[in-house]
């Protein structure tokens, strides 16, 4: 992450952080997965309802549904019902008109129900995430990037460890000086987990979906347990995914956006100083805020 | 807090403000979706590599059939001969192999039940996402092409359908990967049974490494052509037509 230099960074200092490879991935991703979350939903709104092995459609019992019944949406999850009246399931489009869709058209690519175009865009979208996600981890076990700054040390994950820095997350106490260049160990599970874990899984869940693909890899249905697992898990994959995301933004938020964005874009990092205002010294925080 | 919040909002905002109202335009875009769709020959050309010409589509067993297979499309075809053909139980039907062949056929329902005969347990995904397991028998398309000697120059095989969405007749088709492969039947019956009207009686295409759509129901007529240029919308298939669904459904 750091060039070598003889001296130790200060804070304050405006140091390299981001190599080239992660920056156009990072925002080639940022673009890509937007779009296919959004078409994503658009698929999902065509056959609201997810199921667990082969098969599975209107007759058969679903374990995840989103409908609307009379004037009320819900989400059903199993045996637990939720009303979700004018988010999931029944809502007004901005024009007014009442829609009893599943996800809402704010939240769907296109904006109006289209399932053949939530296709054009998803299937173009899925090359590129796919080949970019390819081409980043060539590219970073190749420039040791995944070994140098991703991989855990063996000291970082002892409990005590992981406790001490889950505390100072939840304490919203960022490393300072140079510490603020290496990920910290709920950094590095958090990009393991996206990285290797549920982009691997959005990939072969969705190639699994594909009656092509299990023809010629069979395997792909024995590993999801069939189709509609598979279906199932693409799904779940994508909640993650947004999960990480709403995480990952507020985390650059509140570790400074401005510099954050900066060196995701240029590369350069301005090293955080001391926090000037740390709890503890300073019980009125609070209230002044 | 607050200028956090409003830090985020200005960026949802943006977000929403840029992107959304821009994808709805772009949605709508012949020349955009036509980018979007190159997507779809990467897609046909990369599965093919790796799955093949005959790579088989999975085949279950009678335990794993769907309680009740969900029907789809149109559930009947609505016009007199057609009902006239259900009446008389379809002995007057006949299907009908012609376009790019030496000898024209027009082969009745017992001589299609006479022919061997490819009985195979199978998964049918619709776009939409759901799936069926059916056993579906019929006669391999490639035998009926074989018996009307396909001409080199044919490239499609056109299913022309009895079913019609408003004025417009139904019709898909396949190239003569899918149009040769072992699974491609024509098939008369549905887990054991003659095939149901809501299913395409009397007879119905599978293809079974493609999507629900493909698979055209109340088949009348099965032609050989170079070009689909010609064929209705000239997009291959009623959907593909009308709604901008791909015409290689592998995915």
């Amino acid at each position: 992450m750091t060039e070598s230099t003889d001296a130790e960074p200060r804070p304050g200092d405006l140091v390299k952080r981001h190599k080239l490879p992660t920056r156009i991935w990072h925002w080639i991703n940022a673009i890509a997965i937007v779009i296919l979350l959004m078409s994503g939903l658009t698929i999902f709104n065509a056959h609201p309802r997810l199921y667990w092995g082969s098969y599975g459609a209107n007759y058969d019992p679903a374990w995840l549904q989103i409908g609307g019944e009379g004037e009320r949406g819900y989400l059903q999850v199993g045996d637990w019902q939720v009303t979700t009246t004018g988010v999931l399931g029944r809502w007004r489009d901005s024009e007014g008109n009442i829609s009893t869709r599943a996800f809402p058209s704010w939240s769907t690519i296109p904006g109006f129900y289209s399932l053949a175009t939530g296709r054009l865009w998803h299937f173009f979208f899925a090359w590129i995430f796919a080949l970019g996600w390819i081409a980043f981890l060539i590219t970073s076990l190749w420039n040791r990037h995944v070994q140098r700054d991703l991989a855990p040390r063996k000291s970082e994950l002892s409990p005590r460890h992981i406790w001490h820095d889950i505390k100072q997350h939840a304490r919203l106490r960022f490393p300072t000086g140079a510490a603020a260049l290496k990920y910290n160990i709920l950094q590095k599970a958090s990009y393991i987990g996206v990285i290797f874990v549920l982009i691997p899984l959005m990939i072969l869940t969705g190639l699994t979906m594909s009656p092509t693909m299990d023809a010629a890899w069979p395997w792909l249905l024995d590993i999801f347990g069939g189709r509609q697992s598979a279906r199932s898990i693409h799904f779940i994959c994508a909640m993650l995914l947004v999960l990480f995301i709403l995480v990952h933004l507020v985390m650059v938020v509140l570790a400074g956006p401005l510099n954050e964005v900066r060196s995701m874009i240029t590369g350069r990092f301005r090293l955080p100083g001391k926090r000037d205002a740390e709890p503890p010294a300073q019980p009125a925080t609070e209230a002044a805020e | 807090m607050t200028i956090i919040t409003n830090r985020r909002k200005l960026l949802a905002g943006m977000a929403g403000g840029l992107l959304l109202p821009g994808c709805d335009s772009w949605s709508r875009s012949e020349s955009f979706k036509n980018v979007l769709s190159s997507a779809e020959d990467l897609s046909r050309v990369s599965q093919r590599l790796v799955g093949g010409r005959n790579g088989l589509a999975r085949e279950y067993t009678l335990a794993d059939l769907s309680p009740r297979h969900r029907m789809n499309g149109n559930r009947t075809a609505d016009t007199s001969a057609y009902r006239t053909m259900l009446a008389n139980n379809f002995a007057t039907y006949r299907l009908r192999i012609d376009g790019l062949v030496e000898r024209p056929l027009a082969i009745p329902l017992d001589r299609l039940r006479a022919m061997p005969q490819r009985t195979q347990i199978t998964r049918h995904d619709c776009v939409e996402g759901w799936s069926a397991i059916g056993q579906w028998t019929g006669v391999q398309l490639s035998h009926l092409l074989d018996l009307a000697g396909l001409s080199e120059q044919a490239n499609y095989i056109v299913f022309h359908c009895a079913d019609s969405f408003g004025d417009t007749p139904y019709y898909e088709s396949i190239d003569m990967v899918d149009a040769l492969h072992p699974q491609t039947i024509m098939s008369h019956a549905m887990n054991g049974e003659p095939l149901p009207e809501g299913h395409g009686a009397p007879i119905r295409a599978r293809i079974e490494r493609q999507l629900g759509y493909k698979h055209a129901k109340f088949v009348m007529r099965i032609e050989a052509v170079e070009s689909l240029d010609d064929i209705y919308g000239g997009k291959g298939g009623y959907w593909e037509d009308v709604g901008d669904y791909a015409w290689y459904a592998g995915i």
